[in-house]
């Protein structure tokens, strides 16, 4: 078990104008489940290069426990792959396939087994390690290849976008099995992806990254109730938050025909005459005042459903007007064409940024 | 409707069914062929007389793998050819399937299962190691890190009495500008366990040569990586009157098959020493000067031994004040073709035409010695038909015949997926109940449970 380290950690790729991973320090806590995640270009899976010894770090360091690795070479690292190596030998029982790594690093036999037979109880495959692989189902596959991974018994797993080769199903009960053995091993993770669902249904904490530059590490809850920046407040969430340009009037921010009500110490911090107003979308509820919205669609899904418009009046047409997406209850679905308002369901629940810089003033 | 991706389309993929599944389709577009382990569904198809390898992957992988197997024949690394991705498919119920990504199917080549059924010397597992240990580098001097370096996914070629590899699986790769010694080190460690774990598994298997052990041969692949990397990149430094060694160097590095496009050479400012490190070196060196002299295209070792030979026929027949290129026309048109025009067409599938006129230069060796005088080479070809090509197996396309486990195959069309089951029902598996359906959709983000959760 083992602490994780990042000090101002940057690389540079020769020739490039602008760091891949700008001056990154992140302390990651023993037996902690961080996620970074970010967009193609982010960084993320740089930094997790850089901790797995691939990438050079160029300036700064990390640190394994209280170990400096920034310049070991990957193998003298105690760190795991985890899913580098999904092949299964057909002629070798399930127990070989788990194992042979352990085999190859001279562990006597008694052990292997042992940290087999341990792996696989967790794993569910204990019925399974005396047969041979061929029939073994995608899932179990998968579990195989954490096994692998899990034998070693290293300080640190690491994961690179691991269920990107997956189809939708294998990821969504993949995804919830690998954050539940992690969370019994107990084994400091770091795990890379692009998909911010995955990343707040996995993570103990979430670093989100964009363009080189650490935006926010945060609980999942706090990432989505607190983003610290217009970027953050996009990228977490599902339909993502309605962010909204409104210009700074008495009393609040004016969207549309309809004044958000805004504290005076808030848009105090405002960095122009306008302010980003950032609502999700459940956190909307049709109401007699609010911003007025000209609905396109409605989509039901059962009892609930999504409402996707415009904002009355802010557009010449529905590709230039600002869209909305509010989350309401399928008894209340209004017809598409008409006009509805909408409001916070809770003044807490509506975000302020800051025009220019981007940041959380609210 | 499919679409289809493709730098040289071509109209008869089109009627293929794409709205099914590969492993559904049907028995007479498909062929055996024997292929490596691998985790996603893959069959070979043929189409128009062709072979072509099928694999169902998520769109993303089968794009990437396309553009990187071709950028690999762009940077003329020995891999097979990139044909098409067949994206948009649906199936009867309009519910998507994954991508199919196509690739030619590599005539000639021989899987290492292929090999290794049909039993393998132990010098011959030598080769092969060899065999993968040049390509691995070739990749790594073009700043190719390959993420699953695997006797699975390469293939290999006769060359002359060596192999070549060819890689077939560009899934996990990345193509860099160069490569830093870490990402090195990492593609090396990732090849040593693959390979440990290949060679474990043709021991269980009863198909590894008893006089051979895994570990032995897994950690071969680093030392002779090692050493090769070091002869074709490493700096060395002699005595300033040594300059003779720069050339040596060079000739050393021609030997292996390498070209030098580039050697750093640095002199002591008082001259005593001098440093050289070839910056930039090319394999291929031997299979170029004959593809230029002949137009034939053959792997590096088959070059060299053919090169060899015009180089005797030009002494033989007192050509020396002639151009190489009309040497190497004469050449062609006195052995090489009579030759191959000796050997009847039914045998022609057997060996790749180079690979005959390699053959048949070692059976006149063997008839000669035998004989006491020189064998003239048509005679020599006409015995080495007789002799010898009747009795090999065809290898222009090897069709998968197990012959070590007298099993049914679980499924003839996919070999990799094993035998049929013999060891009764699946146990319980308690993490599939078979409620998947269950499942929220992946990009549901349940933000209520998460809440829950927190506060539970």
């Amino acid at each position: 078990m083992a602490t994780v380290t990042f000090n101002d950690a940057t690389r540079v790729y020769p020739g490039a104008d602008r760091p891949a991973v700008d001056k990154f320090s992140l302390e990651i806590g023993d037996g902690e489940f961080m996620v970074l995640v970010g967009p193609s270009g982010c960084g993320k899976s740089t930094t997790l290069r850089m901790l797995a010894g691939l990438e050079e770090v160029n300036s700064g360091t990390i640190f394994i426990g209280e170990r400096d690795v920034t310049t070991l070479p990957p193998k003298d690292r105690d760190i795991a792959m985890v899913f580098q190596n999904y092949a299964l030998y057909p002629h070798m029982s399930v127990a070989d396939n788990m194992g042979f790594a352990l085999k190859m690093a001279g562990v006597p036999k008694a052990e292997r087994d042992q940290r087999v037979a341990e792996a696989a109880k967790l794993l569910g495959l204990e019925e399974y390690l005396a047969r041979k692989p061929k029939a073994l189902s995608g899932g179990q596959r998968q579990r195989v290849a954490m096994g692998r991974a899990i034998v070693r018994k290293p300080q640190v797993f690491l994961m690179d976008e691991p269920l990107s080769n997956l189809d939708a199903k294998l990821r969504v009960s993949t995804r919830t099995q690998i954050a539940a053995l992690q969370a019994r091993l107990g084994v400091t993770t770091v795990y890379v992806t692009h998909d911010q669902v995955e990343a707040m249904t996995m993570g103990d904490r979430i670093a989100v990254m964009k363009d080189g530059l650490l935006q926010q590490v945060d609980s999942p809850l706090k990432l989505y109730d607190e983003p610290v920046n217009i970027f953050v407040a996009g990228f977490i969430g599902s339909p993502a938050m309605n962010l909204m340009p409104a210009k700074i009037v008495e009393g609040g921010a004016q969207i549309g025909d309809y004044t958000v009500p805004i504290s005076r110490e808030v848009l105090a911090k405002a960095d122009s005459d306008t302010v980003v107003v950032g609502i999700r979308p459940e956190n909307f509820k049709i109401d007699t005042t609010g911003i007025s919205v000209d609905v396109a669609v409605v989509e039901e899904l059962g009892a609930d459903g999504y409402l996707y418009g415009t904002i009355s009046g802010s557009g010449d047409d529905a590709i230039t007007a600002q869209q909305i997406v509010a989350h309401i209850s399928a008894r209340t679905a209004p017809q598409r064409g008409t006009t509805v308002r909408l409001n916070a369901i809770d003044p807490a629940t509506v975000h302020v940024f800051a025009e220019k810089s981007g940041l959380r003033i609210s | 409707m499919p679409h289809f991706l493709s730098a040289k389309p071509d109209s008869r993929f089109i009627p293929l069914p794409w709205q099914l599944p590969l492993a559904q389709w049907p028995a007479d577009l498909l062929v055996a062929l024997p292929r490596g382990i691998s985790r996603h569904v893959v069959r070979f198809i043929t189409v128009g007389g062709v072979f072509y390898a099928a694999k169902e992957v998520v769109e993303h992988l089968a794009m990437h793998e396309y553009r990187m197997l071709t950028d690999l024949r762009r940077l003329d690394a020995p891999s097979v050819e990139p044909v098409a991705v067949v994206t948009g498919r649906v199936d009867g119920r309009g519910d998507p399937l994954d991508p199919v990504l196509i690739t030619k199917h590599l005539e000639f080549s021989l899987p290492y299962r292929t090999l290794f059924d049909h039993g393998v010397r132990p010098e011959t597992v030598t080769r092969l190691v060899d065999a993968l240990v040049v390509l691995f580098v070739r990749l790594h001097l073009i700043g190719f890190l390959w993420g699953d370096v695997s006797l699975s996914n390469v293939l290999f070629r006769r060359d002359a009495g060596e192999f070549a590899a060819y890689l077939v699986d560009a899934e996990t790769s990345e193509l860099h500008p160069s490569l830093s010694d870490g990402q090195r080190e990492h593609d090396l460690s990732i090849a040593h366990l693959n390979l440990y774990g290949e060679f474990l598994d043709l021991e269980a298997g009863g198909i590894l040569d008893k006089s051979l052990t895994p570990k032995v041969l897994a950690d071969s692949i680093i030392t002779r990586y090692r050493d090769l990397w070091g002869e074709l990149t490493g700096a060395e430094e002699y005595a300033g009157g040594e300059t003779y060694q720069v050339e040596d160097r060079v000739r050393r590095l021609n030997a292996l098959g390498f070209d030098v496009a580039e050697l750093d050479i640095d002199t002591a400012a008082d001259g005593s020493t001098i440093r050289i490190q070839p910056k930039v070196v090319e394999a291929g060196y031997y299979s170029r000067r004959l593809m230029r002299l002949t137009g034939i295209d053959a792997e590096e070792n088959q070059a060299r031994r053919l090169l060899n030979d015009i180089g005797i026929f030009r002494a033989r027949e007192g050509l020396q004040h002639l151009d190489e290129a009309v040497i190497g026309s004469m050449w062609l048109r006195e052995c090489f073709q009579p030759v191959l025009e000796a050997v009847p067409s039914q045998l022609r599938g057997k060996r790749d035409p180079v690979q005959v006129y390699h053959e048949v230069l070692e059976h006149r060796w063997y008839l000669s010695e035998r004989a006491q005088h020189e064998v003239p080479l048509l005679q020599a070809a006409q015995a080495y038909v007789h002799d010898i090509l009747e009795t090999l197996p065809d290898e222009q396309v090897s069709l998968d015949e197990p012959t070590v486990e007298v099993r049914l195959p679980a499924n003839p069309y996919d070999p990799s997926a094993g035998f049929v089951d013999d060891e009764g029902p699946l146990p319980p598996d308690p993490w599939e109940t078979g409620d998947d359906a269950d499942l929220p959709p992946a990009d549901f983000l349940d933000i209520a449970a998460l809440r829950a959760r927190q506060q539970g």
